[in-house]
């Protein structure tokens, strides 16, 4: 073709970047970047306004300036104990994630492809549905021998009913011909499901999956907190964050909240990682 | 293009005879009757183009998913080639790989590459191991145009590719009947031309009986060896155009004043029917 036409636009050259490359010509990247920078220069300003003219803002004035909690962050990052709360606190999220998975996603299928059993199943499922979580704390800590079991079952509680109904709701909606196509192919209802329903509920699985894990990072939190720093369930992220409380350290419960955030993104980016490689076929959209 | 007089090879050729008897269905939906095919009977041919045209809601898909078997229906009976398919006693006909349909809004798997999708038939009935239903899987796609695309998603190619995929899929289990619910519904004259021909060509080469429900009566003659137009609901046979123009066909028929007289023959009568379904209050003409 190029060489038929003599043309100008065909004599364009691509030219090829690498990876690195594109990377920094990314404007989403600096977009972002630009916000997180500006958010940080306004905080600072805000957080400073007293030092700087006399009075304290609301709100802003009570939080400590970024380069402050900077500095904190800089003290605990070499501390073992910092560490600790990281892994405590994503062993606590991975556990209760998982088990919510591995029993959500065939609880969820069984309810949409079995007519009796979610006749029998669901109207009990709908009535626990809408207990949050933290009702269940003082309930699991009678039924649990220890503090860290009850964190597990709330968190796994957490997590399973939005699973659970994301996975129902996706393989109830699938598209009745692809069904049909299936089985006037002479499909069997073991390829339906493993070829057609399962793929199908892909996309509602893995929804169900964010979500569930923002509330399995919820809880936890909030179960660390509750438990405290107990001989028997101690540390964590949400421990960290009331222990400095507890000791005054304005700078460290930001630190606390901050780490939280990262964990939470790292969560999430992973699942959607996942998604992507699960899921070929919806990396076009 | 054209494999004009082959004799098809295929296991079915010659069969697929469908026999509509008196059928009617009526809907139930709250204990609200909707008569919806009332009394009607069509013979359909071995080998024959069978086009469907009529107003809109008249009862087309509801016949097509009677003969396939997704729904079952109140009175009357269905035979493929003098075996009872639904009937007094079995309202429902089992679901089969003989009677393949292609749906009007598309319905390859997205989650499967279009060999995958195409290979998927033979799979499931196990008559061919994987890789074997690949390798014809990609011959069939080969043989229908789409010799490159065999590895992509539904979502990667044209609709138009992927209608014709669809149709590959139904072939390779090589049916006795192919069920069409308005397969080119939706489309940009262009394509559907481009469309016409791979399915005239198609045809040409296996000669399966072919369902095709449309509401457009240039492409019911272009296509067809009888046009049956159906009534406003309840839907009855309303009258049957007889086709005779000689296959392979191509473009240069549609400028032909037998071509013309037919669709004006067609046009009258559906016109007929779509004044009627009108004056019925059904506000929703094709
Ligand atoms: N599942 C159903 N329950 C109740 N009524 C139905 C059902 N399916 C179809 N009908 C009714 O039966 C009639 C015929 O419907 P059908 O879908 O067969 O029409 P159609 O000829 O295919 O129309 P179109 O050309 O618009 O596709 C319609 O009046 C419709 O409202
Ligand atoms: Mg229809």
């Amino acid at each position: 073709m190029a060489t038929t036409a003599p043309n100008v636009y065909n004599q364009r050259t691509v030219v090829r970047r690498t990876r690195w490359q594109k990377f920094l010509a990314n404007k989403k990247l600096w977009r972002g970047v630009t916000a997180i920078l500006c958010t940080l220069v306004l905080w600072e300003i805000g957080s400073r306004w007293d030092e700087w003219f006399g009075f304290r803002l609301p709100f802003i004035g009570f939080i400590p300036p970024p380069s402050d909690v900077m500095v904190a962050w800089l003290e605990v990052l070499p501390k073992i104990g910092y560490w600790q709360s990281w892994y405590l606190s994503f062993k606590r999220v991975l556990a209760g994630f998982l088990s919510a998975m591995l029993l959500g996603i065939p609880f969820g299928l069984a309810l949409a492809v079995n007519r009796y059993f979610r006749d029998i199943f669901f109207p009990p499922f709908e009535v626990l549905r809408p207990i949050p979580p933290l009702a269940w704390v003082p309930a699991s800590l009678i039924f649990w021998p220890t503090n860290e079991m009850s964190i597990a079952f709330v968190t796994f509680l957490g997590a399973f009913f939005t699973i659970v109904i994301n996975v129902l709701g996706g393989a109830r909606s699938i598209d009745i011909s692809y069904l049909r196509a299936a089985q006037s192919m002479g499909a069997t209802q073991l390829d339906m499901f493993w070829r057609i329903v399962l793929p199908g509920t892909l996309p509602s699985i893995f929804t169900g999956a964010a979500v569930g894990m923002g509330i399995t990072w919820e809880v936890v939190l909030a179960a660390e907190m509750i438990s405290g720093g107990g001989t028997q369930a101690g540390g964590g992220l949400g421990f960290f964050i009331w222990n400095s409380y507890m000791g005054g350290s304005l700078e460290q419960i930001v630190v606390g909240m901050i780490s939280i955030g990262i964990a939470g993104y790292l969560s999430s980016s992973a699942i959607r990682y996942l998604g992507t490689v699960c899921m070929p076929w919806r990396r076009l959209f | 293009m054209a494999a004009v007089g082959t004799v098809p090879a295929r296991e079915n050729a010659g069969k697929g005879a469908i026999s509509i008897r008196n059928v009617t269905k009526i809907y139930d939906p709250e204990g609200v009757n909707v008569l919806a095919v009332d009394d009607c009977s069509l013979e359909i041919a071995a080998g024959e183009v069978c086009m469907i045209v009529g107003p809109s809601g008249c009862g087309k898909t509801t016949l097509l998913s009677a003969i396939a078997g997704f729904h079952s229906i109140t009175f009357g009976e269905i035979y493929l080639d003098g075996e009872l398919l639904c009937g007094p006693g079995k309202p429902l006909a089992d679901q089969g790989a003989d009677r393949v349909v292609v749906f009007q809004n598309g319905a390859l798997f997205p989650w499967m590459s279009l060999a995958d999708n195409v290979a998927y038939g033979p799979t499931v009935q196990g008559r061919l191991n994987k890789t074997q239903a690949r390798e014809k899987a990609l011959d069939m796609l080969a043989e229908a145009g789409l010799a490159d695309v065999g590895d992509k998603f539904p979502g990667e190619v044209s609709s138009g590719m992927a209608r014709r995929a669809e149709i590959v899929r139904a072939l390779i289990n090589d049916p006795k009947v192919l069920l069409l619910d308005e397969p080119y519904r939706a489309m940009d004259a262009l394509t559907k031309s481009i469309m016409h021909e791979a399915l005239l060509e198609m045809y040409d080469r296996t000669k399966v009986t072919i369902f095709f429900i449309t509401h457009d009566l240039e492409e019911s003659i272009f296509l067809g060896d009888r046009v049956v137009v159906m009534t406003t609901r309840p839907c009855r046979t309303k009258k049957i155009v007889e086709v005779n123009i000689p296959r392979p066909r191509d473009y240069h028929i549609l400028s032909s004043e037998e071509f013309r007289l037919l669709v004006d023959e067609a046009n009258e009568a559906v016109h007929e029917e779509a004044i009627k379904a009108f004056e019925a209050g059904e506000r929703e003409l094709a």
